[in-house]
């Protein structure tokens, strides 16, 4: 099965131990059942007038740009999805992942490649003639329905007698703690449960596939932090495939089985989050998921020892005092601290090194209070931290 | 702040074009309930002898209907092509797409002497005889607009993942008209309509020239405004034009001002 990136490990590096191997639900499943979702080389071009507005969106994003006035979105992704997978794309905008969403639900057409839904070739077929149903980034209610009527259209579409309906309708609006609510238009609803009753909507219908397009994009923070637990739960309880859309490198990290991070219409790794977090196979997955931290050229042959790109994660650092010994396993630099960043429960200290780059460092306030911390601007620090913990970037 | 006299001057200003508007159809309205026949101020007292006499006045009721009918064939016109053109415009794209608006747009800018003069010479050589299907085709060349604004500005509101939901729920193009495209865009239709019969019901200038022997309710004021023993009956016509511009107008205001939230994303 081709995992992107899984090849790009240097061998020469040590093995991050502690790291939970991450059963692929693909792998589990015998041969004989094809993943919910299979991408065969999938291209999307935008051309013409649309290509052209596309492109003014995508050029502030970096995006790739192909022949004249054809903007290709996304670039030749292969990609499989395991059944039951909680699944997200990760990515800035403009890197293809809504994009690929949408091809996946139908609403736009690959340019080339194929889409398969569990092993069926569905590429050439319409949205309403495929078992996925999609949450909207706007929600997408019909304003003048209420909201039983919404949750029911996909029911009453499939002409599902009235009785059944009203009892899956009831079920799924009491999964998402709507239960009550049928009479109310939707913009009578708060943006917490506007989106609730969009996910009520998608799930009645029993997809085989559910997508989310950036679902809680609208809500304030606290919201977004409880409704990232209840879709969690959601999509256990119910064990539907969902393949979720996001910029928020945090709320990836923590729902999902598998995530793909995106940057200009391509796949740069696809992995668990513990190894996308802890083993990043580019220098834009290092970024784009955590804080960078690289190391390169001189700077890595100095301070590692070896020739290439490295990254360390900015709690594996500590800082000491600038003649703290460092132990035979350990990286060393010494630097100063260029500017301190308090965060409540911890401190974030960017420090310039004197070999020539510059690393974060995030330290748990354990005992410092903000007063020490923000005194440590200016310091000259020691940065020590295990040599397993650099890691070496492919790209 | 502004001190209180130029406050003032303001709102005396703001009254004075308000009653500049307003007042003499105020008169109008007072001498159709007036009880004698001249126009004189104050009047006579309060009578329906002209409302009566307008009631069995065969010219004036011919004219009253003739208006009628011409205002809802503009406007069932309007309503067919305005949608059409509005629907292509924003959910399709082709060669020319650009060019739509303005060619539709462009007849309410024409003088309406220029599209009299040109229809009527047209209709002279394609050999069409002028008459109420004439003033019709002649009204909807400048009523299709008033469709088209107001369906292609609620199309422009209306989120275009309100037709891929429906269609991602299993609707296929059609139910997902009938469910979800119709529905949002009907109060639009509607009050397009009603803006289109009411500019189609006090047309004089393209009437005149495409009307052949008809006469309209506009066009039937105009000729009796002259002659000295109609002007009693004028008033209430006019009244009667008053009414059935105003309350159109009206409907159409209420319908576009419709209540927020079209795709329910924001709060």
């Amino acid at each position: 099965m081709p995992i992107l990136g899984s090849g790009r490990r240097d061998p020469h590096e040590e093995r991050v131990a502690t790291l939970t191997p991450q059963a692929r639900p693909s792998d589990r499943a015998d041969a004989a059942s094809p993943p919910a979702v299979e991408l065969r080389h999938v291209v999307k071009r935008f051309e013409g007038d649309v290509g052209r507005r596309v492109a003014r969106s995508v050029d502030a994003a970096g995006g790739a740009r192909g022949a004249a006035d054809a903007v290709v979105a996304v670039a030749g992704i292969d990609l499989e999805i395991g059944d039951g997978e909680f699944f997200s794309m990760l990515g800035p905008s403009g890197s293809g992942k809504t994009t690929t969403l949408r091809m996946i639900a139908g609403f736009e057409q690959p340019s080339e490649g194929r889409i398969l839904l569990h092993g069926e070739d569905v590429t050439e077929r319409p949205p309403f003639d495929r078992d996925v149903n999609t949450v909207f980034q706007d929600y997408a209610l019909f304003p003048h329905m209420t909201v039983g009527d919404n949750v029911a259209y996909g029911l009453m579409i499939r002409k599902v007698p009235k009785p059944e309906r009203e009892r899956r309708v009831g079920d799924a609006l009491a999964m998402v703690r709507l239960s009550g609510y049928e009479r109310r238009k939707p913009g009578q609803l708060s943006g917490g449960q506007r989106q609730r009753v969009a996910l009520a909507r998608a799930l009645v219908n029993r997809p085989s596939v559910l997508l989310l397009d950036e679902p809680l994009g609208a809500l304030d923070l606290k919201l977004r932090e409880e409704m990232q637990i209840e879709l969690k739960a959601i999509q256990q309880e119910v064990g539907i495939t969902f393949i979720y859309v996001t910029h928020d490198q945090e709320e990836a990290l923590t729902m999902s089985d598998r995530l793909a991070v995106f940057s200009q219409g391509r796949i740069e790794q696809v992995g668990s989050p513990a190894e996308v977090y802890e083993r990043p196979a580019t220098p834009f997955v290092a970024g784009f998921v955590g804080t960078s931290n690289l190391l390169g050229g001189a700077v890595a042959e100095t301070i590692v020892g070896r020739a290439g790109t490295f990254t360390v994660r900015p709690e594996k650092i500590r800082m000491g005092e600038p003649d703290a010994p460092a132990g035979d396993d350990e990286s060393s630099a010494l630097g100063v601290v260029r500017t301190v960043v308090y965060l409540g429960p911890d401190t974030r200290y960017i420090v310039a090194l004197d070999a020539g780059a510059e690393l974060v460092v995030t330290e748990q306030n354990l005992s410092t209070s903000s007063m020490e911390a923000l005194a440590a601007q200016g310091r000259r620090v020691r940065l020590t931290w295990k040599r397993q913990h650099n890691f070496a970037i492919g790209g | 702040m502004r001190s209180g006299g130029a406050r003032w001057g303001l709102r005396l200003a703001t009254l004075a074009v308000l009653g500049f508007i307003y007042i003499p159809l105020a008169v109008v309205i007072v001498y159709a309930f007036n009880a004698s026949g001249t126009v004189s101020w104050p009047p006579a007292g309060f009578s329906l002898r002209w409302v009566q006499a307008a009631l069995e006045n065969s010219g004036l009721q011919d004219a009253f209907k003739t208006s009628i009918v011409i205002g809802i064939g503009a406007a069932a016109i309007a309503v067919i092509l305005g949608s059409l053109a509005a629907f292509a415009v924003a959910r399709y794209r082709f060669f020319g797409r650009e060019a739509i608006s303005f060619v539709v747009v462009f007849p309410i800018a024409l003088p309406g002497i220029v599209t009299g003069m040109a229809l009527s010479t047209t209709f002279a050589t394609v050999d069409l005889p002028l008459g109420i299907l004439s003033i019709i085709v002649g009204h909807a060349t400048f009523c299709v607009v008033l469709v088209y604004n107001n369906v292609i500005a609620r199309l422009r509101r209306t989120s275009r993942s309100l037709e891929e939901a429906s269609s991602d729920l299993g609707a296929d193009t059609w139910q997902t008209f009938r469910h979800v495209t119709l529905p949002a865009v009907r109060s639009a239709v509607l009050a397009g309509a009603l803006l289109a019969f009411a500019l189609s019901f006090d047309e004089v200038i393209v009437t005149i020239f495409t009307a052949g022997g008809v006469t309209t309710l506009p066009i039937w004021i105009f000729r009796s405004f002259r002659l000295a023993n109609q002007v009693a009956l004028v008033n209430v016509a006019g009244l009667a034009a008053i009414l059935l511009s105003v309350i159109p107008v009206y409907i159409a205001s209420r319908l576009t001002q419709d209540t927020g939230g079209v795709t329910g994303a924001k709060t």
